[in-house]
């Protein structure tokens, strides 16, 4: 079974300590999400499973193996993406690919076919011959989500995957990240983006100043933490009476709360998933207000993150 | 939970195999990059400039005899190609992966850094051998036409050997340098000072003014590339200059031995290439 595992990890900076002996293990196939402000230390986390920076002290430990005192064992089957790498301008992806594939061990005669399908996959074969020292940010962002996808790892440590492509590229990853849930593998993936965590992750371990706040099922974290509501901002034609909204909108069935955010606006937090979301758009057409846009606002994940990370400010 | 298993197939390879590979992919990089057609251009257009020179003037440093010649012109250039060469490969082939982020594709996978390191060292120092056996080859050409076949000395191979050997402890001591700093213009810069003006003023400043063999210089261990085609071979040597104040100055040239320049270069070699090694293992990217 295929396991990450921070033991005590601490990664300091002088006086500054950047991670506070973190301690979190993530065994099987699936996909948690790694959420925290800018500086909490999730990409030093991620970086210390890779070998990019050293622990000050603690471990890292790579399916039990530790990263750095055995890192060519530790992650003989991880694939890595960590912020944007660059890749040597003069090559074609063909041959960057090559690099990292022959790198991991990829057998010689599979070496072709692989780069192929990865290159497919992440919708660049056009490219697969131009040198690299032309193409976008999200171009290059493509290649080396392409160069995990090599080895047929077990384990993925992606960080922030989605950085740098365009929406349309940005679908096709947690397309991609799903497809390799779908084939069992561990996928630890960090995101500033919740709804992407919210679409694609099973669990989710949010972390704030170096310290771990939760590591859990996306569903028992928001139960514990959110209080299960998730919130929708309607925009109406006309401004209504405010009796209206507190006497019969915010009783509603499933509704947890409805304010009015400015003359034509409304804020509701509802309690339930997509049914009821999409049954409370049906009684607010009915009551006849005028709905004229109707968009979530934020998520029950949204909601946890903004309730634990304002808890440690 | 479901169990989940990695692809059978993939065995990682050795790290023997490994450098190979780094050495394989930093090459091609190398031989397509701006600055090896840079460093061509220069090293060809330095031998263009000797062959119309020497065709021209004639000079009699050059055409006395073919040990001259070859003294002259190779022992008088080849180490200036060469530090031009580990410039140019070594100066960021290190402090690139970090300023770049180049480092960030390669070094998280399942290679140790000192793989990287050597296959790096290894390609650079298969370009830079390029561009310094290109200028061999010239250098021969025009020693052929000028004193034939028959005129290639013996002390040339020397020479060359020599200078191959001195190539790989610039190379050690530019990758040294590289691992040093995380920014490339830093680490060419101070590769560039101490290489082109650094050495030869520490070396001139104490053999000339204090008295004191500058052993501890790698440039003055260089010295056997081109004495090597000297004959006799030369040694030590005081120098005697009146003033208009009827002072006296006397200065000292020293001339390394052929050992005394194998330790030299040696020593740098393997020290450098250890402690470069030693500093990247430890260098963090962050």
């Amino acid at each position: 079974m295929p396991s990450i595992e921070a033991v005590n990890l601490t990664k300091t900076y002088g006086s500054f300590c950047a991670l506070s002996a973190l301690n979190l293990k993530i065994e099987g196939a699936k996909c948690v999400g790694f959420l925290g402000p800018n500086g909490a230390g999730k990409t030093t986390t991620l970086k210390m499973f890779t070998d990019l920076i050293r622990p000050s002290s603690g471990e890292a430990l790579i399916n039990g193996v530790n990263v750095h005192t055995e890192k060519k064992k530790a992650l003989e089957s991880v694939a890595t993406l960590i912020e944007t790498p660059e890749i040597y301008p003069s090559l074609t992806p063909r041959e960057a690919l090559s690099m990292i594939a022959e790198i991991r061990g990829v057998p010689t005669t599979e070496i072709k076919n692989r780069i192929e399908n990865a290159i497919a996959e992440v919708h660049m074969n056009e490219w697969i011959d131009k040198r690299v020292g032309k193409f976008s940010k999200g171009m290059k962002q493509r290649i080396c989500i392409a160069s995990t996808l090599l080895n047929d790892p077990c384990i993925l440590l992606l960080d922030e995957p989605t950085t740098g492509l365009d929406p349309r590229g940005m679908s096709e990853v947690r397309d991609i990240v799903k497809s390799l849930k779908s084939k069992n593998r561990l996928i630890f993936m960090s995101s500033h983006i919740l709804s992407e965590v919210s679409e694609v992750c099973d669990e989710v371990a949010m972390i704030d100043h170096g310290k771990l706040l939760v590591y859990d099922t996306i569903s028992n974290v928001t139960a514990k933490f959110s209080g299960g509501a998730n919130m929708v901002e309607v925009g109406l034609q006309h401004p209504i009476d405010a009796q209206l909204i507190t006497q019969t909108i915010a009783k509603l069935p499933d509704v947890v709360s409805a304010e009015q955010t400015d003359g034509k606006n409304l804020r509701i937090r509802f309690s339930g998933g997509l049914d009821v979301q999409e049954r409370l758009l049906s009684d607010l057409v009915k009551l006849n207000i005028g709905v004229i846009s109707y968009r979530v606002a934020s998520s029950e994940l949204e909601d946890v993150y903004l309730n634990l990370i304002k808890e440690t400010v | 939970m479901v169990e989940t298993q990695t692809n059978p197939n993939n065995t990682v390879p050795s790290s023997m195999a490994q450098i190979g590979i780094t050495m394989k992919y930093t090459f091609l990089e190398y031989f397509r990059s701006r600055r090896f057609l840079i460093l061509l251009t220069i090293t060809l257009l330095i031998a263009a400039a000797l062959t119309i020179v020497v065709a021209w003037r004639r000079p009699e440093g050059f055409l006395i005899s073919n040990l001259g010649f070859y003294s002259s012109w190779w022992g008088n250039a080849v180490t200036f190609v060469i530090i031009l060469s580990g410039i140019f490969f070594g100066g960021d082939a290190i402090s690139g992966e970090f300023q770049n982020k180049t480092g960030y594709f390669g070094i998280p996978n399942p290679i140790r850094r000192s793989s990287i390191y050597i296959g790096k060292w290894l390609s650079a120092f298969l370009a830079a051998s390029a561009i310094m056996f290109l200028f061999a080859v010239i250098t021969i050409a025009n020693g052929f036409y000028y004193f034939g076949s028959s005129g290639l000395p013996i002390q040339f191979v020397e020479s060359l050997l020599l200078a191959w050997f001195y190539l790989a402890a610039v190379l050690g001591l530019t990758f040294f340098f590289s691992s040093m700093f995380k920014s490339s213009s830093i680490s060419i810069l101070v590769t560039v000072i101490l290489l082109l003006f650094g050495f030869t003023l520490i070396s001139t400043l104490v053999s000339n003014l204090v008295g004191y063999e500058p052993w501890f210089v790698l440039t003055y261990g260089a010295g056997i590339i081109g004495n090597v085609l000297q004959s006799p071979y030369p040694l030590h040597s005081l120098t005697t200059t009146a003033t208009f104040a009827h002072r006296t100055i006397t200065t000292t040239t020293f001339s390394a031995t052929i050992p005394e320049g194998l330790a030299i270069i040696g020593l740098y070699f393997a020290v450098t290439a250890i402690l470069g090694l030693v500093l990247f293992e430890r260098k963090e990217f962050n």
